[in-house]
């Protein structure tokens, strides 16, 4: 557990000293700009599109650090050949993988809370500028906490993107890593259409196709519940969990598959 | 118990892509290194002596044979607890500093505290890494990164210590320096296996040598024992030599070559076959006056290319599979 904290660290260190966290700062202006406009262009409809944007914005930059960190993760450490004088100290292939994991992990933790911080102080700065009666008509408040449950899997999202991405840049190149992690993530958002492939076509395999990839691939657009939690529609706290739980169930066994190749792999 | 032992260990890669082919890195490579000695592994380049220390490291697997170091097979947490390696062209974490790496390997082994602290100074102070240990690696030069490579690798006080290359990058005085890090680790009872093309190190430094070439062990023993008794000649300095004379001995096959050093004073070179006594007894009772007379002995380099030229240069399995 020692050495996994101790390699979990160091990534996150890297990520810090190659200056991922300026994207909060990215992040920070967008959203008060976008707020600054909208207050000299519309009028009522502010708060919901700022909680639109905000919440897209989190899993936009999320996304970015996601696939981009993540796919070079091992491969950086390969082709640098950093990873011989690490795997000669006594460290298992396993922990690496998983003290990799855990720093990226810590990275986007980070990244995020700082990230819903400034999306709820922008939000509780609009609240002020607009009288009582105004308030009471939107359907929930400025800052209303329910968008964390948006948040909070936004969160597991990204921790599975992170999970593919690492599991691909085990054995193949970045280029590639980034092109199949991307491509899960869009099929992943469409997920439910390959459920209701057999309604559209008449070919029997390719219904069965269909539905095994259903079930095989990453569900992304079970993550996606921005929608429900600007409108105020109620998410029931039972559907997060399970959610989450499922993401759980998907990155143990995506790391379990990269620990797996990891290990049998040669360095030249 | 040997430092490290191998047994007819091999490893085969494929090369190409549409029509892999077998290529052997590695035939069946059987050695042991004693515990305390500084041991010379020797070869041209890809002989493979750096396969066998990623073997060793566990970096990559072999196809067959096994490895120990200190009676446990390689890869074993435990022992790599007790090993160092520099890898050769050693490559850190560019955002770190020096002193921010070995933090970072110490960590690994369980030193924390003041303990980590002095050692990391001490180890960056044994490998003339001055104020700049608080840069980033990013901005070390080859040597210098050699260098840190050199310190990261003996972090944990290791009981066997692998050297890939360690004298590559570095200038005349890195050199000295660390040929005499190598000595001082020896002292302490450390066993320090080092690959190197720079043959001069290895008869300086090791006690005993093995000789790789294409990917086969060609000899391996005591240094002494490999060089001993391989007096090729004599060579002979005279004063009061003529020219005529000279000449006279060429004639007669007594002198193969000789070394004008200033007016009738010559280094000569003596095959084999003369006794270079009665020939000493010829010349004083012709006045020629004898200042010195050395045998001239095979030196590493000479055994090294000599071994080498007669290793196979196939390397497919087409023709060496057994």
């Amino acid at each position: 557990m020692r050495t996994i904290r101790h390699v979990a660290v160091n990534v996150f260190k890297e990520c810090v000293r190659d200056k991922v966290l300026y994207n909060l700062v990215a992040f920070a202006s967008l959203l008060i700009a976008v707020s600054y406009l909208l207050g000299q262009l519309t009028a009522g409809q502010d708060v919901k599109i700022v909680k639109d944007l905000g919440l897209a914005a989190i899993a936009i930059f999320g996304l970015l650090i996601s696939v981009f960190i993540g796919i070079g993760l091992v491969w950086k450490e390969v082709e640098r050949r950093s990873i011989y004088g690490l795997l000669s100290k006594p460290i298992r292939r396993s922990e690496f993988i998983i003290g990799k994991y855990a720093g990226l992990a810590l990275t986007l933790f980070v990244n995020v809370a700082v990230m819903t911080v400034v999306f709820y102080a922008v939000l509780a700065y609009l609240n002020t500028q607009f009288p009582e009666v105004v308030r009471t008509a939107w359907p929930a408040p400025a800052t209303d906490p329910g968008m964390l449950r948006a948040i909070v899997l936004i969160f597991v999202e990204l921790l599975l993107v992170t999970a593919i991405a690492l599991f691909f840049s085990t054995f193949s190149s970045p280029f590639l890593s980034a092109a199949l992690t991307c491509g899960l993530w869009v099929i992943g958002h469409f997920n439910a259409d390959l459920r209701n492939f057999e309604a559209v076509v008449e070919s029997r395999p390719a219904a069965l196709l269909a539905r095994g990839l259903y079930y095989i691939l990453p569900n992304f657009a079970a993550f996606d519940i921005k929608n429900q939690v600007v409108h105020a529609l109620p998410v029931p706290a039972g559907y997060v969990v399970t959610t989450a739980l499922y993401g759980c169930v998907y990155i143990a066994l995506l790391i379990t598959g990269a620990v797996a190749i990891f290990s049998r792999r040669d360095f030249k | 118990m040997d430092a490290i032992s191998t047994e007819s260990l091999t490893k085969h890669y494929h090369v190409g892509f549409w029509r892999p082919r077998p290529y052997l890195a590695l035939d069946g490579l059987s050695l042991s290194v004693r515990q305390g000695e500084v041991f010379g592994f020797l070869g041209p380049n890809g002989a493979g002596k750096t396969t066998t220390l990623k073997l060793l490291m566990q970096l990559i697997y072999p196809t067959s044979g096994r490895a120990e170091i200190l009676g446990k097979p390689v890869g074993d947490v435990g022992v790599k607890r007790r090993i160092g390696y520099l890898p050769e062209n050693p490559y850190f974490y560019d955002h770190l500093t020096a002193e921010e790496l070995l933090e970072y390997f110490a960590g690994l082994f369980g030193y924390s505290g003041q303990d980590r602290r002095r050692r990391i100074e001490m180890l960056l102070d044994e490998v003339g890494i001055g104020p700049e240990r608080r840069l980033q690696l990013r901005k070390f030069s080859k040597g210098m990164l050699q260098r840190v490579g050199i310190a990261q690798s003996l972090i944990n006080d290791p009981e066997v210590v692998f050297f890939d290359e360690p004298m590559s990058g570095l200038d005349p005085l890195g050199r000295r320096e660390i040929r005499h890090l190598i000595l001082k680790l020896r002292d302490r009872g450390c066993t320090v296996f080092f690959s190197s093309h720079v043959l001069s190190d290895a008869e300086t430094l090791c006690s005993r040598v093995a000789v790789l070439a294409g990917g086969r062990l060609v000899a391996a023993g005591d240094l002494s024992e490999l060089l001993a008794f391989q007096v090729r000649g004599w060579e002979i300095v005279v004063v009061g030599l003529t020219d005529s004379d000279l000449e006279k001995l060429k004639t007669d096959g007594v002198v193969t070559h000789a070394i004008p050093l200033g007016p009738q004073r010559f280094a000569l070179d003596l095959p084999l076959t003369v006794e270079p006594a009665r020939l000493a007894t010829s010349l004083t009772a012709q006045g020629v006056q004898l200042v010195s007379i050395n045998p001239v002995r095979e030196t590493l380099e000479d055994f090294f290319v000599r071994q080498i030229g007669t290793a196979p240069k196939d390397r497919g399995l087409g023709t060496v599979a057994r």
